[in-house]
């Protein structure tokens, strides 16, 4: 495959991880949104899914913990021209990073993100995430997890995101259908797909086996439209997933500045108001 | 020809990095910098540069780093508060060697302190505050105009080393005003990043994002061709290489005003808005009859360790007001290193050292 970096395989990821899989549908979904691999940034932060970035064959930029939303900022105002994509996992992206995830969102700038949502702290062995879902055990919550987890999707969307969408590794089609869909976004993108982990997740909750967390992410989610025409009681402790938000009619913000720029150099001065 | 003005010392900030060719800024407000994120909101993108604040200093310091390695020439300033949180940042930007201007107006702390009160406090925060060994360049204005001019240096050693260049100046030096007279516009060469072919030895060549060179950067050890690595030669070559680039070239960057040290038997060792004061101190010591030199630092980091220890030979005494209970004297008496006398006079009372409260300790009462 183009898209990948052979020369730096074999990937880190433990066996049965869901990343690779995630990986290889950003690929898929760049080949089918006709990507154009010299003019894509990949930017992620810290932790298992973070090493992603190094995998893709294009410029890539692996930063600080919860920070790749920010850095991809300074990147898409700098060169909008470029295609900016972040891969990040759940903790840095809904606890260390949540500050910045909600304001791209929020100032809706054209960069595409791809959450690897594990529900877990992989890199660091196995602590609960803002999406380790509650009863769950892990390493810091080894009587069962008591926090409620966030809906991120709902989350990104009620900042401003102008296209939300979530999946998991196993709906693997479905997958590169919405990371294509986001890529051809214009405006702040945001597919969550759910990833196992069965070495730190699965271990602490009886899913060691890959394949018995891949029969959870069956299970255990349903589809947008059949959710519709479910009571709240049938729907508990299922995950929706599907596509949530598709909208244009907000302006892209790194576009808006330029025009700002274009408008300002032709003498004018202010804008709205 | 450029006309006198009355200038703020964060004006001349913002004039010396729009003549410098400042691109891009991101910042977060926070007291006594934000004049200078203020006017470069106005001022950027009526030159086709961009202006974000962002939702907090750490996102700053990310984003600057982000614009810096697509290609532009990018800067944010803060206070010590909003210092301490880029901290992490600035050691990323020093590992990956993104050239970027960081500048500290700095404020009374620890913590919220003073937030309108001024102090020299943040000497070795400057120094050492991220993780790990690396390289950094500090360097501190006095007056509004040397603001200016440091503030297009800062972007010229930024580019040329690959480093963050931290600008320290203080909050008098930020406020105050004074009548500066400019460089004409278009004096200030545009600084220039090591290319490909003209890169000397021991800084890799700038590639930014979307020359189509697949660049992979990180902030993990890496090789040479920028991928993570665990090989100990590697680690040790990387490190190594950072702080040496900036180490063999101390002399380079040395930044000094010397003043009456052919025939001194004391010395003041100054910087920032205390040498203002200082060198009234030393005009008026020499008026009674000693002898007192000066040596004003506009470089603190590398810091000037030869000049230190050739006045250390000479004099009987070095004296060191600052704004802190005593950061740059230590450095000064490991360079003296038992050769003279190292004092240090230290105010943290937010008050600006008088020039009549240094004259009985130059004069040895």
């Amino acid at each position: 495959m183009r898209f990948l970096r052979r020369e730096n395989l074999p990937h880190i990821w433990c066996v049965g991880c869901g990343h690779g899989i995630v990986l290889g549908a950003v690929a898929r979904a760049m080949e089918k949104a006709g990507v154009d691999q010299d003019r894509t940034v990949v930017v992620s932060g810290i932790g298992c899914s973070s090493r992603a970035v190094g995998y893709l064959s294009m410029d890539a930029l692996h930063t600080t913990h919860g920070r790749a939303l920010a850095f991809a900022t300074g990147i898409k105002l700098a060169r909008p021209d470029l295609r900016v994509v972040v891969l990040a996992g759940d903790g840095d992206l809904a606890a260390i990073g949540g500050n910045h995830l909600i304001h791209a969102a929020r100032r809706n700038i054209g960069i595409t993100t791809v959450c690897f949502n594990n529900g877990i702290y992989g890199m660091t062995s196995g602590q609960y995430s803002p999406l380790t879902p509650a009863g769950y055990r892990t390493t810091t919550s080894p009587f069962g997890h008591l926090e409620r987890d966030f809906d991120l999707c709902r989350l990104v969307q009620a900042a401003g995101a102008t296209y939300v969408a979530r999946s998991t590794a196993y709906h693997v089609h479905q997958t590169i259908t919405y990371i294509t869909r986001a890529l051809n976004h214009d405006g702040f993108s945001f597919v969550e797909v759910f990833s196992p982990c069965p070495t730190y997740f699965g271990r602490f909750n009886r899913m060691a086996d890959p394949v018995k967390m891949m029969q959870w992410l069956h299970d255990g989610t349903v589809q947008a439209g059949q959710a519709a025409r479910m009571t709240p009681e049938e729907l508990r402790g299922r995950v929706v997933i599907g596509e949530f938000h598709r909208t244009q009619e907000v302006p892209e913000y790194a576009r808006s500045y330029r025009e700002m720029i274009a408008r300002l150099a032709e003498g004018g001065d202010h804008g709205a108001g | 020809m450029s006309q006198p003005r009355l200038m703020q010392g964060n004006e001349a900030c913002v004039e010396g990095a729009l003549e410098a060719g400042l691109q891009f800024f991101a910042g977060y407000p926070i007291t006594p910098s934000t004049e200078i994120a203020e006017l470069l909101a106005d001022r950027l993108p009526r030159v086709g540069g961009f202006f974000i604040q962002m939702e907090d200093e750490i996102a700053s310091m990310a984003a600057v780093i982000g614009a810096s390695l697509a290609g532009m020439r990018a800067m944010t300033a803060t206070s010590g508060p909003g210092f301490s949180l880029k901290q992490e940042n600035l050691g990323y930007a020093a590992i990956t060697e993104t050239p970027c201007v960081v500048v500290n107006v700095q404020r009374v702390g620890p913590s919220t302190g003073m937030p309108t009160s001024p102090a020299q406090g943040d000497v070795m925060q400057a120094r050492w505050g991220t993780h790990g060994d690396h390289p950094v360049v500090v360097l501190t204005p006095s007056s509004v105009l040397e603001t200016y001019t440091l503030t297009a240096k800062a972007f010229a050693i930024a580019d040329e080393l690959r480093v963050p260049v931290i600008l320290l100046t203080d909050e008098i030096t930020g406020h105050m005003r004074e009548r500066v007279l400019l460089p004409d516009p278009g004096t200030i060469p545009r600084s220039r990043r090591p290319r490909a072919g003209q890169a000397p030895p021991d800084i890799p060549p700038m590639e930014h994002f979307g020359e189509g060179r697949r660049v992979m950067v990180t902030g993990l050890y890496h090789d040479s061709t920028g991928f993570w690595t665990e090989s100990r030669e590697e680690a040790d070559r990387l490190v190594r290489r950072l702080a040496g680039k900036v180490e063999s070239r101390r002399e380079q960057l040395t930044m000094v005003d010397r003043w009456h040290l052919d025939d001194a038997q004391v010395v003041v060792v100054a910087y920032g808005c205390v040498a203002r004061s200082a060198q009234r101190a030393v005009h008026l010591a020499r008026e009674r009859g000693h002898r007192v030199g000066m040596l004003r630092l506009s470089c603190l980091w590398p810091f000037p360790r030869h000049e230190i220890e050739a006045i250390a030979e000479r004099v009987d005494r070095i004296v060191v007001p600052e704004m802190n209970l005593g950061q740059m004297v230590g450095e000064v008496e490991r360079a003296a290193c038992g050769r003279c006398k190292v004092i240090g006079y230290n105010r943290v009372d937010t008050e600006l050292i008088r020039p009549e409260e240094l004259l009985p300790v130059l004069e040895g009462v």
